[in-house]
Order: C-alpha cells, then structure tokens, then sequence
C-alpha cells in the first residue's frame, strides 16, 4: 500500500548537509498497521512526512496505492493540483492536533470536504456521522479550545477520515497524551483499521503503542531502517533489537560462572512449563532474573531472562532442550561473547549518559 | 468665538476627518492586507517561498515607512493629481493617507498572520489544500481576532496623520484645532476639538479591542466576553479597608490574603 524505494533525504543549510533518511526501503502492506519507532532525531518525522510529500525527498521513489507521489510532484516546493488530489486520499493526524481554533468541531471536520468541493449538505451529514463513528457526536457544535487532548485527537482522527482516505498517517499522535487517553486513542485506530480496512503508517517513540495496535514494526536510526518486519516475526528472530525493545528483560549474572539466557515464549510454547520442565530433567536450580509478558496483535508472547548454573559450555544440552520445545533462545552474556553485544552496549550507552 | 460660530465649524471638519479616515483606512485595509500575507508566504519556509519577491516587498514597504507623513504628502502630489484630479480638499488628501496606511498595515498583518500557528497550514496541506485555500481558511481566519486590533491601530494612526492633511486643505478636526485654536488663538475650539479626537479614538479603540476580543474568545469558558469596567471587590464586608484590617479580622476572602501575614499586625 506504501512503498518507499530508496528514500533519501538531506537538509541543507549554511553549508552544513545534514542526512536525515539515508536510503529508505519501507512496505506497508494494505490494511495493517506499522509503527516505525526509533529515538528522536532518526528520521521518523521526515519520513512520514515525505509519505505525503510534505517535506519533497532529496530522492527515491514513494509509491501510495500504487501511485507514484514523486512523479507528482512536480518541481519546486509548490503542490500541483495532481499532488494535492492524491494528499486529499491520504488522511493525516498530527500529535499536536492541528485543529482550527475558529471553527467549531464540525467545521473542524468539514475542512476536508471544502477543500474537495463537496456541498454544504453532504458536508454537514458526513462529518456528523465521522464525530459519531470517534465517539464525539454530542461536541459538534463546541470549539476546539472547550475538548480534552484526547477529544481533540479524536477530532483530527475523524477529520483525516473525511476526505474517505486508504491511508491513515499518524505522526506521534498519541505523543501528547496521558497513558490512559493513548489507549483509548490506540483502540479507535485499531477499530477503523479493521472495521474500514484503513492502512496505518504510524511513527512513535513508545514501544507500549507498537505492542499494542502494530502489525508490523520497523526501527529506525541515523536515518535508516535498521530492522522490520511482521511484530510476530520479530520477536522470533535471534538478536531482535525490536523484540529487545518491546520486551526488555533485565537483570545482571549473579556471579561470574553462570549462563543468562533470554527465552521468548510465542502461541502454544507460551502455555507450556517448560522451565519446572528443564529444571526436573536435568536436576539443575534456575533463577529467574527478568520477565516480561504481553499480548500482542492477539498472541501471548513472553520474554524472560534465566540464569543457569555453570558457563555456556556445561549449559549447552539444557538449552538445546528449550530450542527443542519451540523457544526461542538467546545466549545473552557470556563474557565477550559476540551475541552479547548488542544488548550490553546500549546498556552502556545509556550510562554514560 | 461663540458656540454658534463653532459649532458649523466643528461640523464640517467631523465630516471631513471622517471622510479622510473612512477612504483610507478602508483602502489601507484592501491594500495591506494581501501585502501583509504575500510577505509571510514569500519569507524563507513560507509557502511561497521566494527570497527575491521577499526581498523587494520588504525594501519597498521600509521606504515608504521611513517616509515622514509630511513629506509624503508633498511628493505624492503628482501622484494625487493623477488619481483624484486635484491636489487640495479631503479627496486629494485620502491619497497620500492611504499610501502612508498601507505599509503600516502590511506590516501589521505579517506580525499578525506570522502567529499563526504552522502546523495548521501543514494540515491543510496534508487535506490537499492550495495556497489560496491555507490564506482563505487558515491565516486569515485564525488570525482575525490580531488582524482587527491592527486595523484599529492603523485607523486610530490614521486619525492622528489625517491633522498634518490640512497642508493640503483638507480640512479636519486636527486642521481646525491647529488654524483656528492654535494660530488664532481660540483655546475655547481647540480644546473642543482635541476633546472630540480624544471620544473619537476612544471609541475606535474600544470597538476594536470588543471585536478582537470577542472573536478571540471563541470557544473558551465564556463563550461571550464580558464588559468588565470596574474590577469586582471580591471581599463584600471589608473591601475599602485596609489590609491590616483584613488580616487582624482573620478573613480569608482579602484581595491579597496570602500576603498578609499577622506578625504584620500592630
């Protein structure tokens, strides 16, 4: 449904280049929702914003419902009238909502139609049937000033559906919000991608958001793509930043001589006791150190990260035992191990700072 | 000078001020205010963006407004000749007003329109909005309760510039305060009109402040504003007292209580 072919994209000012995407590679497929997570500054903003040519690629193609935008565009920063009928199919919310503060909620959602030439009366009934599908039906007539943050949200998700868009892009929308109002925010946008069959391309920097409503993930840094694939995916592969992130599992080895392995349980694995299991057949004391467990996109999936006894060479038939029943199983710190590393230094990074 | 002789006087310079201030403003608002938006859209990051047009647009509203009113006057002179057929009499003198007014509003309208928030114009953007429609419903709406007070500035600007048009024989009340209270020393008239210029802007203020306002208030706690003159006493019992009062009585509902501390208390 989305697909950016080597985005790329570099600011320029005083002589100074900075590259903010470097050579972006995304797929949405239609009717999923991706969460493109990553710290600030990795590019997550100007990539959904190049998705609808607000912000034109240095180059690389963007292609939204198999159209391609950067044939649109045209040159120059101004927006051809092709370029503004294919951004008027694309829906976008905004973390700050962006509503105007001197029309009413239901001018607010009328805006769109306006733009697309719809009349008065049509207008009128499509946007009071959007504030009653968000739940808002009883603000028609308040200002934007009189809503709640999450009201307000939900005034800017029913706007960006008014123009009937395939594609919903949300940037950070959920950013500016207490825990409790993102939740509901995440299930409204969960409830339009099913009932709708909307596609959602949304950037965020809360790992909660991808474990709750994303089919798929990737993860940005510096500019680039360093991992994505289907959420369920990710947390089976071996080494998963993304799985590290959801689920982070801490605790340290309590003495040199142990093995710390991260165990990720999915589906049926997740069900079974595998852990008394390993711990009777091979006579062996297992201490957990960290555990974490969610639901994500329907699934049970679990991490958790146990200590055995003994170094990885002594350890090596009991985890062949858990690779056996299913888990996924990472060997985490074995001294200057390879598979370490990952995990570790960004522990250290985020000491030094 | 007797009331009588006055009073034809003051009529017609009312009339002729109102006549001079009305045209321009009105034409300082039709001219400024596109001026205003196309310097916004045209600055680096604007919509428009275009630093050369910028560039010009932004000389060209400088000079003019470095060009003291006086000045302009006289060498709108040709200019004024060409538009209105004569160079004296309150028509001649709405020329070079309006000439004055515009770059005043222009500017005015940037500062105005530059508030607007730019994640509003993204949005509309994003909706496949053209520039035209981000002006029409975005800018100038939002920016409408700030663009009325600077028309009320510049119509209350005018009003002061409209006594330097007697130069031209234009007439007015800053004419008549100036020919007759002033050289001829009718104080009586002088004072009078300064009185009326005085109501005049008053009211002009207060209509735009009102407007602005009313229109800024949209859509928070009260919906219509509120014609506060006089601060309500909050404290009923013990208002005109001291505070000392206040605090020695004990009572909670003081205009400052937390500062009224009693160690303070005699």
């Amino acid at each position: 449904m989305i697909t950016t072919t080597d985005l790329t994209k570099v600011y320029r000012s005083r002589g100074r280049e900075v590259t903010a995407l470097d050579g972006v590679d995304l797929h949405v497929r239609e009717g999923e929702v991706y969460g493109v997570v990553g710290q600030s500054g990795a590019g997550k903003s100007t990539l959904i914003r190049c998705v609808n040519l607000l912000e034109r690629p240095t180059s690389g193609t963007i292609a939204v419902a198999g159209q391609d935008l950067t044939a649109l565009a045209g040159r120059g920063p101004r927006a051809g009238s092709a370029l503004r009928q294919a951004r008027s199919r694309i829906g976008m919310v905004f973390q700050h909502f962006n509503l105007l503060s001197s029309r009413t909620v239901r001018d607010n959602v009328e805006l769109p139609l306006e733009i697309l030439g719809v009349s008065g009366r049509e207008r009128t009934r499509k946007a009071l049937e959007l504030l009653e599908l968000v739940g808002l039906g009883d603000k028609a007539k308040a200002y934007p000033a009189q809503l709640s943050g999450g009201q307000k949200q939900r005034v800017g998700i029913a706007r960006a559906l008014a123009g009937d868009p395939k594609v919903l892009l949300s940037d950070e929308a959920t950013s500016a919000l207490d825990p409790e109002t993102t939740r509901s925010i995440l299930q409204l946008l969960r409830d339009l991608n099913r009932q709708l069959g909307l596609t959602v391309l949304l950037i965020t920097h809360e790992m909660d958001v991808v474990k709750t409503i994303c089919d798929s993930a990737a993860l940005m840094r510096g500019g680039r793509i360093v991992e994505s694939g289907r959420v369920t995916d990710l947390l089976a592969t071996p080494g998963s930043e993304l799985a590290h992130e959801l689920f982070p599992v801490g605790g340290e080895p309590s003495a040199a001589d142990r093995t710390v392995v991260d165990v990720t349980f999915q589906g049926e694995a997740a069900t079974k006791p595998v852990i008394s299991q390993l711990s009777r057949t091979y006579n062996i004391d297992i201490s957990i150190l960290g555990a974490a467990m969610d639901t994500v996109g329907g699934n049970q999936v679990g991490r958790m990260r146990i200590e055995l006894p003994g170094r990885f060479e002594e350890n090596v038939v009991p985890i062949g035992f858990l690779r056996e029943q299913g888990l996924q199983v990472d060997v985490a710190a074995i001294a200057d191990g390879p598979r370490a590393a990952a995990p570790t230094t960004q522990l250290l990074k985020e000491g030094a700072k | 000078m007797t009331w009588s002789e006055m009073e034809p006087l003051l009529e017609q310079a009312c009339w002729d001020t109102l006549y001079m201030v009305g045209w321009s403003g009105l034409i300082a608002v039709v001219g400024g205010l596109p001026l205003g938006v196309l310097l916004v859209l045209t600055d680096r990051g604007g919509v428009l963006q275009n630093v050369v047009v910028n560039k010009v647009l932004g000389q060209i509203v400088n000079v003019a407004r470095s060009m003291p009113f006086i000045i302009l006057l006289a060498a709108l002179i040709p200019f004024t000749r060409l538009v209105v057929g004569t160079t004296i009499g309150p028509e001649a003198a709405v020329v070079p007003l309006a000439i004055g007014a515009i770059p005043f509003f222009a500017r005015l309208v940037e500062t105005s329109v530059r508030e607007v928030d730019g994640g509003l114009v993204e949005a509309v953007q994003s909706m496949g909005g053209s520039t035209w429609t981000v002006v029409r419903k975005v800018l100038l709406p939002e920016a409408l309760p700030s663009l009325i007070s600077s028309a009320t500035t510049t119509v209350v600007a005018l009003l002061g510039y409209s006594a330097m048009a007697g130069t031209v024989g234009a007439g007015g009340l800053g004419d008549l305060a100036i020919r007759y209270g002033y050289q001829r020393f009718e104080t009586d008239l002088m004072w009078i009109t300064v009185a009326i210029l005085a109501v005049a802007i008053s009211v002009i203020q207060f209509v735009g402040d009102f407007a602005a306002r009313s229109l800024a208030h949209r859509g928070r706690s009260s919906s219509v504003p509120r014609l506060v003159l006089l601060r309500p006493a909050r404290s009923a019992p013990s208002a005109p007292a001291a505070a000392g009062t206040a605090a020695a009585t004990g009572e909670p509902a003081g205009a400052e209580p937390a500062d009224t501390e009693p160690a303070k208390v005699p």
